[in-house]
């Protein structure tokens, strides 16, 4: 159902997702385009002692792909990118039909599932933090 | 005037019996299709359904006569002389690509194209491809804060080493209609050749190509009532002669040694391999429904739908419009942008009220980068939208406004 992809959560991550967080002196960057519809993802990692110390972002997208990319902004830090690279996984996980529930906060993108259209939305910022660790 | 009934018009329609609250609003993308074209294609494959052209067989003798029919109606729809300049495609793509090889490549070097900001990537794509294939001169008329071509640009983009304009007739975004004869009239000046991508005009009725004063005119099927899969080039006789075959194949002969060919005259030059022959009977049948449909009440209807979504978005403080805001020389495809809110998500909230609209770039992206924006969203309307539609546009609009304060 519509209704349900437009949760609160996802309607109050979409706005932390719409602010233009990009780093000043980030280690790695790269954008990810999604020709369909034009939405772009850049994502920035500033980097540790081998972990994600920040990670920034400017997402110019829906609010699937802005909430997406803030979720993952949040849940990168601290993390090795091995670990931050495999969150695609579990955001993958929510929003294909027939998986098993993921885990929170991505457990919010599970409506999408009946929207095919939709899925790349979510995946976008993953495809730019691959790309930037890549 | 005839009266008219947009709810019998809706009748006609079979998708509208599967999908009874469906608030159609994409018909810029593809419109639906009316019993008479449905039974004209089924008609079609169930007695005549053969090759076309070759077999001497009945059925094939069949497919000709209903194929070479459809080429005639087709020139009738858009004020042809001759049946023979018509040119079944696939579609507007194949017939703007058939034009940018079949003419294009006759073009020298240093000669120029003119294109504009407006344009849809269909008719864009390929001139930018014969510019770098043969060293031409690419160049744009921009456009206008309402959404239209820029035309006051006419006498510095259109030059003497301007050899065609290849602009759209109708913008498949903001909806407004090209000044056909202001273009011709330069075009005419310069010794250029004028193509027009009618993909968004030729639903809202029959043409004349004559009288427009243009060379090319590309449109689709599927945006005019008609199936998938086949489209039109228009050229002049004389034009069509002069230009060389874009794809070889079968049908496109005149005889054919393991050396060397020769072709056959127009159209068939440039119809290679077997046409979109049902398809063709069925975009036949489309110009037909369209023609026997009363002309003005349905711009009357038309135009007072545009006039309520134009109305009711420019009220709005957050909805900026793209395109023409009144309704003097526009068609009604009205394209939006709502602070807060993305196209797609606007759309997913629409579609929840039943309504389909379109979000994105509309393969428009230089038009969007014209406007500072990733995509718009698109309302477009056919003969069929009722009053009831746009009540369900503007219910879901109310929606998404509040979802994304």
């Amino acid at each position: 159902m519509n209704e349900d992809i437009y949760q609160a959560a996802i309607v109050e991550a979409a706005r932390r997702g719409a602010e233009d967080r990009r780093l000043a002196a980030p280690d790695r960057s790269a954008t990810a385009d999604n020709p369909l519809c034009g939405d772009r993802v850049t994502i920035d990692v500033a980097l540790n002692d081998g972990r994600i110390a920040a990670l920034g972002y400017r997402a110019r997208g829906c609010a699937l792909c802005q909430a997406a990319t803030a979720y993952l902004a949040e849940a990168a830090l601290g993390k090795t990118p091995a670990e931050a690279a495999s969150l695609a996984g579990e955001a993958q996980k929510a929003v294909t039909p027939e998986a098993a529930p993921a885990a929170a906060p991505w457990n919010v993108f599970a409506p999408v599932r009946a929207h095919p259209s939709r899925r790349d939305c979510v995946t976008l910022a993953f495809e730019a933090l691959k790309c930037a660790l890549g | 005037m005839t009266r008219f009934d947009a709810a019998a018009i809706r009748r006609q329609f079979p998708i509208f019996d599967r999908h009874p609250t469906l608030h159609y609003l994409d018909n810029a993308a593809t419109a639906q299709m009316p019993r008479s074209v449905l039974d004209a294609v089924i008609e079609h494959e169930t007695a005549s359904r053969a090759n076309v052209l070759r077999g001497v067989h009945r059925l094939a003798e069949a497919a000709t006569a209903a194929y070479e029919a459809a080429r005639a109606e087709i020139a009738g729809y858009l004020g042809a002389g001759d049946p023979d300049e018509v040119v079944f495609t696939g579609g507007t793509t194949a017939s703007i690509n058939l034009a940018a090889h079949g003419f294009g490549n006759g073009l020298a070097p240093g000669d120029e194209v003119v294109i504009s900001g407006l344009e849809h990537h269909s008719n864009l794509v390929p001139w930018q491809m014969l510019r770098d294939r043969r060293g031409l001169v690419l160049k744009a008329l921009p456009v206008t804060e309402e959404g239209r071509l820029d035309l006051d640009a006419l006498d510095r983009v259109v030059t003497r080493r301007t050899r065609l304009i290849a602009v759209t007739h109708v913008s498949n975004v903001t909806g407004a209609a090209t000044d056909v004869a202001r273009l011709v009239e330069r075009a005419r000046a310069v010794g250029a050749r004028v193509l027009l991508d009618g993909a968004q005009a030729v639903p809202h009725g029959a043409l004349d190509v004559a009288a427009l004063g243009v060379d090319f005119y590309a449109f689709s099927g599927h945006k005019m009532f008609a199936p998938n899969g086949v489209g039109v080039l228009w050229a002049r006789q004389e034009v069509l002669e002069s230009m060389a075959p874009f794809m070889g194949g079968g049908e496109m002969i005149r005889s054919v040694s393991l050396e060397a060919t020769t072709y056959a005259e127009p159209p068939r030059r440039f119809e290679a391999g077997t046409p979109p022959i049902a398809q063709a009977v069925g975009l036949a049948a489309a110009a037909r429904w369209v023609r026997a449909l009363p002309a003005e009440a349905v711009q009357a209807h038309l135009a007072r739908l545009t006039g309520r979504l134009l109305d009711g978005l420019g009220t709005n403080p957050r909805v900026r419009i793209i395109g023409p805001k009144g309704l003097q020389a526009r068609f009604p495809v009205v394209s939006f942008d709502i602070q807060g809110i993305h196209p797609h998500d606007l759309c997913q909230i629409m579609d929840g009220h039943g309504v389909a609209l379109r979000g994105g770039h509309h393969c428009a992206q230089p038009l969007m980068d014209r406007f500072d924006l990733a995509g718009t969203t698109r309302a477009s309307l056919a003969v069929y939208n009722d009053e009831a539609d746009i009540a369900a546009f503007f219910a879901g609009l109310d929606d998404a406004l509040g979802r994304f304060r």
